[in-house]
């Protein structure tokens, strides 16, 4: 946690859908794209089954950076996931930020299944951002609060 | 007698109620009061100064059964009525909604358009401690916020007040209490007091009448209330004036954003 | 027990040198509205003039959240790790009530029943208390009527009393006391005529007695007293987290994969939670058996069992309630009842 930012190398969880976003990642490997290897993806059915809480555990459980990503609007495979997701986004965002919660280290993006190379760009532009702000230390602190010693919190 | 619990005592002798909820005068504060008896009901007040906000009552089975009810309405009371009617909670034909007016008038509000005129009619002006309060957090920069939060949501020790005194809290399995999976550690921590009220304030999204009842609830006085302001204030600006309700168990296609790229 | 007296204004030079050589020190500090007990590093950060804590000073033993152990998986093998003792620190709790004091004692008693649990008597030993006699009190107080009092020393290893504007009576009532006393020794002199202690203690009628409640609640099961009272009881966690004497607490997993630990933390049996069963089953399904629950624990079981009543009379629980359950004024209506 204490590495400097030069030799970091940030964890990013992406939160991505089956149908379109995989699909798009599926592709970026089989057109031989390299791309930064620091994301680790969990494949959803749709952008409309990511829970918000999911987000939170992705930091708790020591993420630096988390990328959600799906259908673009209008092509949900189940027509409106997407656009419900985009609404939760837009108010967990908001509550994120007002809490002071760093929403910079969350990427929102839509990639369909043909933009292989869109793909590529967002997780290494995502990984660039991400270790220009450094380890996730603050938030992954308050995650640690039982390894602290407890008697500190009084 | 004043005309309220004239009103009351006859609603109870007649039968046609047979529980009254309303306030009493506690100990140095106003209290929610459950008149059963014609006697009891010269203990009956009005006021709007009660901290709790009485609706919280109307989805609790074991108090109200299948009995047909009264409740002396604030503006408090009957906002999160019109919103617990929206979400089905509320059978109108075994609830009798009783306002009273400056005079001491007993007016009873027999449908929910009335209660929404009502209410249109007897908007509060917005408390200037919690305007203030968000304009300071919301000048702050973004670790100063979370170095406010985190020092002031320490020290939460999760008695869950806040959702126990909230009217739209009325979930009869909390997902602080399911633990399959466990979502949110039921222990005080900084993160799962932190997380608790992010998840509050989600599953209040575009719900919250606003009525402060879950800040005035806290034992330790924490900003809590803030939260669901602020949040309901966004969700009017982001998503449009129009939206109202549970704001995210439906969609508009034209919602606008500038971070999904 | 001995008794000196101190010049007043030589207390924080005392309580200087005493956060120099205890590793904790807990005391009343305000922050916004409330007062809360909290680890301090200068004498200038305690609040003299609150009257209570929101939260009981219970938590200097019986913390909201602690660990029990530890345990590691490793292919078959299963390694537990218990924390060492010395991860307690020796503390001092500064500026406490009698009524916070007197609270250990149904702590003590609940978790030294049967089982003697080690890590609160470890915590418990390690806990010096010094309380100040109360010279005021609000509607809420009741320690009179529960066998406390203001100026009650049933717990504490030192109380101080305010005199008058320059001279505070020091009680010192065991060897732990001894221990802070001899700290800073010079400021100490020895009592040379009796001070009327009495005086200048605030004066908390006593409304009733704890063995009155204890007859009246002890008939009381099937009264239809629980019902009515408990009608405007939300059924929060609020009475209990900051009450001295509930230990009610619940056994917690905190598993990571193949590692974790066990945790006991808080738990209020006015969550409806408190007793489901797996099955659905709720042995308890309304406010109304639970706040029975709250009212005959304190009064009848604990003292039936235990030999010691659950309630010091703070009065935190009436203060804390949203909805103004006074317990007091629940108290004097069961006092004052009937229930054949």
């Amino acid at each position: 946690m204490e590495e400097s930012n030069n030799n970091f190398e940030p964890r990013i969880i992406a939160f991505v859908c089956n149908w379109c976003t995989y699909a798009g990642a599926d592709l970026t490997g089989t057109s031989r794209i390299k791309y930064a290897t620091n994301v680790e993806i969990v494949r959803f059915p749709c952008t409309g089954r990511i829970d918000f809480m999911l987000l939170l555990k992705a930091f708790a459980g020591g993420a630096d950076g988390i990328i959600v990503s799906g259908c673009h609007p209008n092509d949900c495979h189940y027509t409106s996931g997407n656009f419900h997701a985009r609404r939760r986004w837009i108010v967990f965002r908001n509550i994120l930020n007002f809490l002071g919660i760093d929403v910079q280290r969350i990427r929102f993006s839509w990639v369909s299944a043909a933009e292989g190379a869109k793909w590529a760009d967002i997780v290494n532009d995502t990984v660039k951002e991400i270790r220009e702000l450094g380890p996730y230390t603050e938030y992954k602190k308050v995650a640690n609060y039982l390894d602290e010693e407890a008697d500190s919190h009084e | 007698m004043n005309k309220l619990q004239e009103r009351a005592t006859d609603l109870l002798k007649g039968g046609t109620v047979k529980l009254i909820i309303g306030f009493e005068q506690g100990n140095n504060k106003i209290r929610p009061f459950f008149c059963e008896k014609p006697e009891d009901a010269e203990k009956l007040i009005y006021s709007d100064d009660c901290s709790t906000n009485n609706a919280v009552y109307l989805t609790k089975k074991e108090l109200i059964g299948d009995n047909k009810i009264a409740i002396i309405a604030t503006y408090k009371e009957i906002a999160s009525i019109i919103q617990l009617n929206k979400e089905n909670q509320i059978k109108k034909e075994n609830l009798m909604v009783l306002t009273v007016d400056k005079d001491g008038d007993v007016t009873e509000l027999t449908s929910f358009e009335e209660m929404e005129k009502f209410c249109e009619e007897n908007t509060p002006a917005p408390d200037p401690v919690v305007a203030a309060l968000i304009e300071k957090i919301d000048k702050m920069n973004r670790e100063e916020r979370w170095a406010y939060w985190k020092s002031e949501l320490d020290k939460c020790i999760r008695c869950y007040a806040c959702r126990a005194a909230c009217p739209l809290c009325y979930c009869n399995r909390c997902i602080s209490e399911v633990n399959c999976p466990q979502w949110l550690d039921p222990w005080k921590s900084t993160l799962s007091n932190i997380e608790w009220q992010i998840n509050r304030v989600m599953h209040m999204s575009g719900r919250c009448t606003g009525c402060g009842a879950c800040a005035k609830a806290c034992p330790l006085d924490l900003p809590i209330g803030i939260l669901t302001k602020k949040m309901s204030t966004d969700i009017k600006e982001m998503l449009g004036e129009g939206e109202g309700g549970n704001v995210l168990s439906t969609f508009n296609p034209n919602d606008k954003e500038n971070f999904i790229h | 027990m001995e008794k000196y007296i101190i010049k007043t204004e030589q207390i924080d030079a005392w309580l200087k040198r005493i956060i120099e050589s205890v590793p904790r020190v807990l005391a009343p500090v305000s922050s916004g509205t409330k007062t809360e007990f909290r680890r301090i590093k200068s004498p200038e950060e305690v609040n003299n003039k609150s009257l209570t804590t929101t939260v009981s000073a219970k938590a200097a033993a019986f913390p909201p959240v602690e660990t029990l152990f530890k345990y590691q998986k490793d292919g078959k093998d299963t390694t537990l790790t218990e924390d060492s003792f010395d991860k307690y620190p020796e503390t001092v709790l500064w500026h406490a009530r009698s009524c916070d004091a007197m609270g250990f004692s149904p702590l003590s008693a609940i978790f030294d029943w049967d089982y003697k649990d080690n890590i609160y008597d470890e915590r418990r030993n390690k806990l010096t208390i010094v309380t100040f006699a109360c010279n005021q009190s609000d509607e809420c107080c009741f320690c009179t009527s529960v066998g406390g009092g203001p100026g009650n020393v049933e717990g504490s290893d030192i109380q101080l009393t305010m005199l008058n504007a320059t001279d505070t009576l020091v009680e010192v009532m065991t060897e732990k006391g001894q221990k802070l006393v001899a700290l800073l020794p010079d400021i100490f002199q020895p009592l040379s005529e009796e001070v009327d202690k009495e005086a200048v203690l605030a004066k908390i009628p006593v409304q009733f007695t704890k063995e009155e409640i204890k007859e009246h609640v002890s008939n009381a099961f099937d009264s239809p007293v629980w019902k009515r009272q408990s009608a405007r009881c939300l059924g929060c966690g609020a009475c209990a987290f900051v009450c001295p004497t509930c230990a009610c607490f619940d056994i917690q997993e905190d598993a990571h994969g193949n590692h974790g630990r066990r945790l006991r933390c808080w738990d209020a049996c006015g969550f409806s939670l408190f007793t489901q069963h797996t099955s659905g089953y709720n042995p308890r399904p309304t406010q109304a058996t639970r706040w029975r629950q709250r009212i005959l624990h304190k009064f009848s079981y604990m003292p039936e069992r235990l030999g010691v009543y659950g309630c010091t009379g703070c009065g935190r629980c009436s203060r804390a309630c949203p909805v103004d359950m006074n317990l007091q004024e629940h108290l004097i209506s069961i006092a004052n009842s009937n229930h054949e």
